[in-house]
């Protein structure tokens, strides 16, 4: 039975995978073959869970395929099937499959057409290996692909400045639960010394057995799931990203904010609750979190004098519930409320254009006058200060900005001061002085305990230096890489095991990646000889193959599975061991930055409003 | 900005003149996109739009040049065109020019030049800073009812609502204090926060101008709002100024925050001069090249039709061999043209006219239970009358899932967990199986069916808010006549006479408003055709139509009812009045309408995907009925998509021809009106309404960006007043992409049937309207109904026009032509253009 589950993973990639190659002006084919694709998903799944119950809903886990092995480590695909798979999966296929029938009429003639679907599908299918995960390395592929389906479907529109700009805000946002989830999945290498797999964790005695061996490590994993769950979850402190995201076209607005992806920080927390189940610790904030959430959101809701945007923060309040929900050990109510809530804002962000007709229509026989009463006493000075703070969302995005990216914003342009050249003579020197050591027979120990640091040091200066690069997006794309280098060779000095093959592991899908970004840049730089960082280009209008080919590179580059760098990321930090708490950081802020570094450039150079300025182009305020 | 003096008052004038007006959503009206610019030629008049705002204010010229490849701009037109803006001698050397000149078309406008210092000398995004919190700010004033919990508003406006809020909390919308400080002092004017922030007064007028157009759709908004505050229900007090000074408040708490308060004016260290906005705008050889290439492209097409009028006028004037079965009038409203088309041709012994949608009766209509007024005429008429409605049953449905109370922590969780099951149901539902629900804007909802209504006056006492509840006979008979005389029907009456108005349902469509009748400020036309056909079938005023020489004969009834242009249904109303002869009568008639509207719903299923136009009449009917509930269809219908031409005159000018539903159609008999009394009243609207719709198509075409509302598929229902594309964003006026994709950009050819003196004179008697003609932004062509020739107004004289095109392809069967005509391959102007049929003979 449970061989049968990789089908729910095949489906819909070869539904993408087909789409993918049908002419973009064959709406008909396009939207036939997501439709088409979808069904049988949906009429497949319903007759799996008919035999599952049949077979009286037993658990699954099913080891599909080891990408990567060695003595302490393995890096396999897995997947699994419970009660909570089966709720969000079937809710999951019956959304998407009505968003795309719906999208089929919705999107007819859009120029977008094709990329809509295709991005549709590749979400659907991250959202099912997210659901079928039976391991965090499994689990990861799919929030990852979520993450980029994200940012392509809010910059859906990416000849507009809004769109591409809150795209990079959400991405940047989504990137803090990426690295809680690696930082996890890093942590849990070590606790584990295995690859461990959700079924194991519903092993009671395995995990109480864990938990007391390792002190506080388990409530810093724990506590990594919680930030991912918050992040992707929109609760607080993060969940000004939500209304931000309603940049696309209204039905995928729906599917993923109204719905599924929304919802998936729910998922996490539950799939990972035998894990913290005894943590009060962790217990605790999450019914906190959740209690403040919901509270702090549903004032924000009100307060809101646009559809979409309400919409969103009632849903955050929703989700709010549910995070006390699960907390408290109602999962079966919050999967009802799950389910609920994803359709009722499914449909009403699909219905918010009515809106409009049908409550003006209200008002026309309903209309009553408010009496505004202002006193001014404390209770009215306290209920005016809660307006305005909902107005503002709490300050939650600015706050954000000021201390979150605000701080590696600083420490970047600290490095102002170094031009390009310093840095190509930095990162020479440091090749120089490494193969030297390479080739000579014997490392002072001075180095061999201090290189690993200073390397990834070097790494994460490299890669500020290209987040705050203003002039030239050749020169970031360098740093850029430059930073991947450092970071492998650090990773590599510090474990003398962690051989050549493994580094090429990585390696090899990086430069492969890169390469092809060289190719662009370069090729777009002939065009105007201007490819500066401080502006969008929009060059996507002009050069929309180009565009695609860069999109690759980027994704490829920080190690989407796209190339084997996917698998290598993995290995990298299974290799750092938990005590060196200074490569960590750095490697891990690196990351957090490197991301959100590389696809600026590709935002700014492939979209947003395009200089050519004789056709029409959309004012930046819209 | 000849002087560098600020004068407030001159800059805010200037301001809402040029900023757009167009209303709230619930009230769309269309207009002229560029109106500020009327009294210019338009030519000159948009490409100085365009150098001023960065507006595309023509297609591009690979487009022009493509048109020309594929055909669709001909060639012997182009030399004509040039010709007789340039000399026959220079056609060799314009057409090269047109055909393959090498132009730099990077269009760098006036507006932002100054305001971009923020950014590059300050490295500040002041717009990135300022503009979400504003807007957030202002929509929120301005709601009418999406929140829950509404803004604090104190009647004495918006400012003083904002102090009061600042006043009575422990937070601020502001940052810092400075800022906070002065909007609670309240004495600041624009002049003296501008010195604070632009510093060299030379430069205030660009700044603001610079501001306010960074952010037009609240601006306008703002502007639209302070003008007439009762279009908005729930009315609140809003000026330009308080926005302006609002802001400006922003920018100084920006400025504040990140530079402390000690930073210099943004004008400090400037070294260009303050930019004359409105300064003249250099004529170049590109704007000659891109008006060439658009007489080419209108002409091509005009010169089409004209030729199409010539072979086809002879005719007969009125109906067919028989007995007239019965006569009916639709809007002028080009979508009718089809219909009339097909309900002759299912009944050959009937007359059609065609007559602005309000029917010549302009008053205020309250339905029943309502609590505020719809107007029901064109939106420069002001009536001084008031329909009631009463004598209704039953009540209006709710729809749970549309209560924001949803939205809210305890309620929302209770809904959460039923209604979300619902939903589910429902939008599998609605889409496997659209109907009409509550939340969908039914245009035969508009008035009920069976509702009375106060449309006699018998006791000039009956007045409510300055209103004069209902007409007095002789009012109504002035009206009735007026009405008659316009389209030339004063004798031949049929037993049965329809009065047919139009309106639009559609479902999640902000813009539906935009779909119904333009005639009646944006409103389905029911209630007027119910009133003009109660006023005709009154005795007293028949007796007074009869001193008068109209003599409408006792067996004549008049029958009111409403067509609804997208789901392509037709209602009747009052029915039960019809005597037994007219009731069988009006049943066989009604047999017919039907049949017509199957036909009418064929023809405009050909330009939908979702519709096999080759299916049967019945299922095609019912598709078409389904877009109209469909929440999935963002195109209903095309609304006046395509719209191009405007013929005054008898029905034997377009009887026998195709003109795939692109001209509005308003009747008029040039006989009984030899000297033009009511010329005069028809030609008046038909600048602004006809006119109007006309450019506003045009422009949100050709720049679908600036102008237009860009698509529809990411907008924000903002307020309930407006869309925006994201929460952090700008309100979009003007139409969506969705409306006018079909739509050829070309000016309106008005045809009017009279002689070219009388035309000149009607024309010249009211400046307001002769601008329109004189500047270009409609054409004028009379066709003298002696000689027959054709005569083109310009530059204040007639001069006489033979069309090019000598032979114009006859067409059998209409509907094997229309199952045969192509679907767009993109809405890229060169494909979706040859979606447009071009003119054909009906034999």
């Amino acid at each position: 039975m449970s061989e049968l589950l990789q089908l729910f993973i095949w489906i819909p990639f070869v539904g993408l995978l087909v789409g993918f190659f049908v002419p973009s002006k064959n709406e008909r084919i396009i939207s036939g073959i997501a439709i088409a694709n979808l069904s049988v998903y949906l009429l497949g799944l319903v007759a799996f869970l008919v035999y599952w119950t049949l077979n009286d809903f037993p658990v699954l886990d099913r080891k599909h395929i080891v990408l990567f092995e060695t003595d302490n480590m393995a890096f396999f695909i897995d997947y699994y099937f419970d009660k909570l798979t089966a709720v969000f999966s079937v809710v999951g296929a019956f959304v998407a499959l009505l968003v795309n029938i719906f999208s089929r009429y919705y999107i007819h003639r859009d120029e977008g057409f094709k990329r809509f679907f295709s991005t549709i599908m590749l979400f659907f299918l991250g959202y099912n290996i997210m659901v079928f995960s039976g391991n965090f390395e499994t689990f990861f592929v799919g929030w990852e692909i979520l993450g980029i389906c994200s940012f392509l479907l809010i910059a859906f529109y990416r000849d507009r400045y809004l769109p591409v700009k809150n795209s990079l805000k959400v991405i940047s946002i989504y990137r803090v639960g990426d690295i809680c989830l690696m930082l996890a999945m890093w942590m849990s290498h070590h606790l584990w010394h295995q690859n461990i797999t959700f079924l194991k964790l519903n092993d009671a005695n395995l995990v109480t057995e864990h938990l007391q061996a390792n002190g506080g490590y388990p409530v810093f994993i724990a506590a990594m799931f919680l930030i991912a769950a918050a992040v992707k979850s929109a609760q607080l402190p993060f969940s000004s990203w939500l209304p931000r995201a309603m940049e696309g076209p209204t039905t995928s607005s729906a599917i993923f904010y109204g719905s599924l992806s929304v919802h998936l920080g729910v998922f996490l927390l539950l799939r990972t609750y035998p894990y913290w189940e005894s943590m009060a610790a962790i217990k605790t904030s999450v019914i906190v979190l959740g209690i403040v959430t919901s509270l702090v959101a549903n004032g924000i809701a009100r307060v809101q004098s646009s559809v979409k945007v309400q919409i969103a923060y009632s849903s955050i309040a929703q989700i709010g519930l549910m995070f006390i929900e699960v907390g408290l050990d109602f999962h079966i109510l919050a999967l009802v409320h799950f389910a609920g809530n994803a359709f009722l804002r499914t449909y009403q962000l699909l219905v918010s254009p009515s809106v409009m007709s049908y409550l003006i229509h209200n008002m026309v026989f309903n209309f009553v006058p408010k009496n505004q009463s202002n006193v001014n006493s404390i209770y009215g000075k306290l209920k005016n200060s809660i307006y305005m703070l909902s107005i503002k969302e709490w300050n939650l995005d600015f706050l954000l900005q000021k201390f979150l990216w605000n701080p590696f914003k600083w420490a970047g342009r600290q490095l102002n001061f170094l031009t390009s050249r310093t840095f190509a003579f930095l990162f020479v020197t440091i090749i120089i002085v490494l193969l030297y050591f390479y080739f000579s027979p014997e490392i002072p120990e001075v180095i061999v305990t201090f290189s690993p640091m200073l390397f990834s040091l070097f790494g994460l200066l490299f890669v500020l230096r290209a987040f705050v690069e203003k002039a030239n997006a050749l020169t970031a794309w360098s740093l850029l890489l430059a930073g991947q280098v450092c970071i492998t060779l650090s990773v590599a000095l510090l474990n003398p095991k962690f051989g050549l093959g493994q580094v090429s592991i990585y390696l090899s899908g990086i430069l492969l990646s890169s390469l092809l970004g060289y190719y662009v840049l370069l090729k777009i730089r002939k065009v105007d000889n201007d490819i500066s960082l401080n502006r969008f280009h929009g060059y996507v209008y002009e050069q929309p193959k180009l565009g695609f080919l860069f999109l690759l590179s980027c994704l490829g580059f920080v190690a989407l599975p796209l190339t084997p760098a996917f698998v290598g990321i993995d290995i990298l930090f299974s290799q750092i061991f938990k005590h060196e708490m200074g490569i960590i950081i750095c490697t891990s802020c690196s990351f957090l930055v490197m991301e959100i570094s590389v696809l600026r450039i590709y935002a700014r150079i492939f979209m947003g409003q395009s200089k050519r300025t004789d056709h029409a182009m959309a004012y930046r305020s819209s | 900005m000849s002087s560098f003096a600020f004068d407030e008052k001159h800059v805010l004038h200037e301001l809402w003149h040029f900023l757009p007006t167009q209303t709230p959503l619930r009230d769309f009206i269309h207009h002229n996109s560029l109106h500020a610019f009327q009294d210019m030629k338009f030519f000159d008049a948009i490409f100085k739009a365009s150098k001023i705002f960065g507006y595309q204010v023509t297609l591009e010229l690979r487009d022009f040049r493509k048109l020309y490849e594929i055909g669709r701009i001909r060639e012997h037109i182009l030399e004509q065109v040039i010709a007789k803006r340039k000399g026959t001698e220079s056609i060799g050397e314009w057409k090269a020019k047109l055909l393959t000149g090498d132009y730099n078309e990077l269009n760098e406008p006036r507006i932002g030049n100054l305001r971009k210092h923020w950014r590059e000398a300050y490295q500040l995004d002041m717009d990135s800073l300022v503009q979400p919190l504003l807007f957030r700010i202002l929509c929120s004033y301005l709601d009418q009812g999406i929140s829950l919990w509404d803004f604090p508003n104190k009647p004495e406006g918006f400012l003083a609502s904002l102090r009061q809020l600042e006043n009575n909390s422990f937070t601020s919308f502001f940052k810092t204090k400075r800022a906070k400080k002065m909007l609670m002092d309240g004495q600041y004017t624009i002049a003296q926060l501008l010195k604070m922030v632009v510093g060299d007064e030379a430069f205030f007028e660009q700044y603001v101008f610079d501001q306010q157009f960074s952010h037009r759709g609240w601006s306008g908004m703002v502007a639209t709002v302070e003008e007439r505050p009762d279009t908005l229900l729930d009315t609140k007090i809003i000026s330009l100024h308080d926005l302006i000074i609002f802001e400006l408040l922003l920018e100084i708490d920006t400025l504040d925050y990140h530079f402390g308060s000690d930073w210099k004016p943004l004008c400090t260290d400037i070294n260009n001069k303050p930019v004359d906005l409105f300064g003249d705008v250099p004529a170049t050889e590109l704007n000659e090249v891109f008006t060439l290439w658009q007489e080419a492209f209108e002409w091509s097409y005009y010169d089409e039709v004209l030729a199409g009028i010539k072979a086809s006028n002879s005719a007969t004037p009125f109906g067919g061999k028989g007995a007239t079965s019965f006569q009916a009038m639709f809007c002028i409203d080009e979508r009718e043209c089809s219909i009339r088309r097909h309900i002759e041709k299912v009944d050959a012994n009937c007359v059609t006219f065609g007559t602005p949608g309000f029917f010549t009766v302009e008053f205020y209509f309250l339905p029943q239970g309502g609590k505020f007024y719809d107007k029901l005429c064109p939106a420069p008429v002001t009536p001084k009358y008031l329909i009631k409605e009463f004598g209704v049953h039953g009540h209006r449905q709710h729809e749970m899932l549309y209560t924001n109370k949803t939205h809210t922590l305890v309620p929302g969780f209770i809904s959460t967990l039923s209604l979300g099951f619902a939903a589910a149901g429902r939008l599998f539902q609605n889409i496997f199986r659209p109907k009409m629900s509550p939340a969908i804007s039914n245009a035969f909802t508009h008035m009920n069916k069976h509702s009375q209504l106060t449309i006699e006056n018998k006791n000039l006492d009956d007045r409510e808010n300055d209103l004069q509840i209902g007409f007095t006979v002789e009012e109504m008979a002035a009206r009735a006549e007026g009405m008659l005389r316009g389209i030339g029907l004063t004798e031949n009456f049929a037993p049965l006479v329809y009065l047919v108005a139009h309106g639009s349902s559609s479902a999640n469509n902000p813009h539906h408003g935009a779909h119904d009748c333009g005639a009646c400020s944006g409103r389905p036309g029911s209630v007027n055709a119910k009133v003009m056909s109660f006023m005709l079938n009154h005795v007293a005023v028949r007796e007074l139509l009869n001193q008068r020489g109209i003599n409408i004969p006792n067996e004549t009834q008049f029958v009111g009812g409403l067509h609804d242009t997208a789901a392509d249904e037709v209602e009747f109303y009052d029915e039960q009045i019809l005597s037994e002869a007219n009731r069988a009568g009006h049943l066989k008639n009604k047999i017919a309408f039907e049949n017509a509207l199957d036909l009418n719903a064929k023809e405009r299923s050909r330009r939908f995907a979702s519709i096999k136009t080759k299916n049967g009449l019945k299922t095609i009917r019912k598709a078409i009925k389904d877009r109209s509930v469909s929440l999935f269809e963002p195109r209903p219908e095309l609304g006046h998509g395509t719209n191009s031409l405007c013929i005054v005159g008898g029905r034997n000018l377009t009887k026998d021809l195709f003109l795939d539903r692109r001209a509005f159609l308003n009747s008029y008999n040039y006989k009984t009106d030899l000297d033009g009394k009511f010329l005069t009243g028809i030609m008046k609207p038909l600048g602004p309404v006809c006119g109007g719709i006309n450019l506003e198509y045009y422009f949100s075409r050709v720049d679908n960006h600036k102008l237009g509302a860009g698509t529809k598929l990411p907008h924000h229902v903002m307020g309930l007043i407006g869309v925006a594309n994201s929460v952090d964003g700008d309100l979009r006026p003007g139409l969506p992409l969705q409306m006018i994709e079909v739509h050829d950009p070309v000016r309106l050819l008005i045809i009017v049937e009279h002689f070219p003196e009388v035309v000149l004179k009607t024309i010249q008697s009211v400046p307001e309207m002769y601008e329109w003609f004189i500047n270009e932004w409609v054409h004028l062509m009379v066709l003298n109904p002696e000689t027959k020739t054709f005569h083109y107004f310009k530059e204040g004289s007639f001069t006489e026009y033979t069309p090019l095109v000598q032979v114009i392809p006859a067409l059998n069967d209409v509907n094997a032509f229309i199952e045969s005509a192509k679907e767009m391959k993109t809405n890229y102007i060169v494909h979706a253009t040859q979606e447009n049929l071009p003119v054909h003979t009906l034999n």
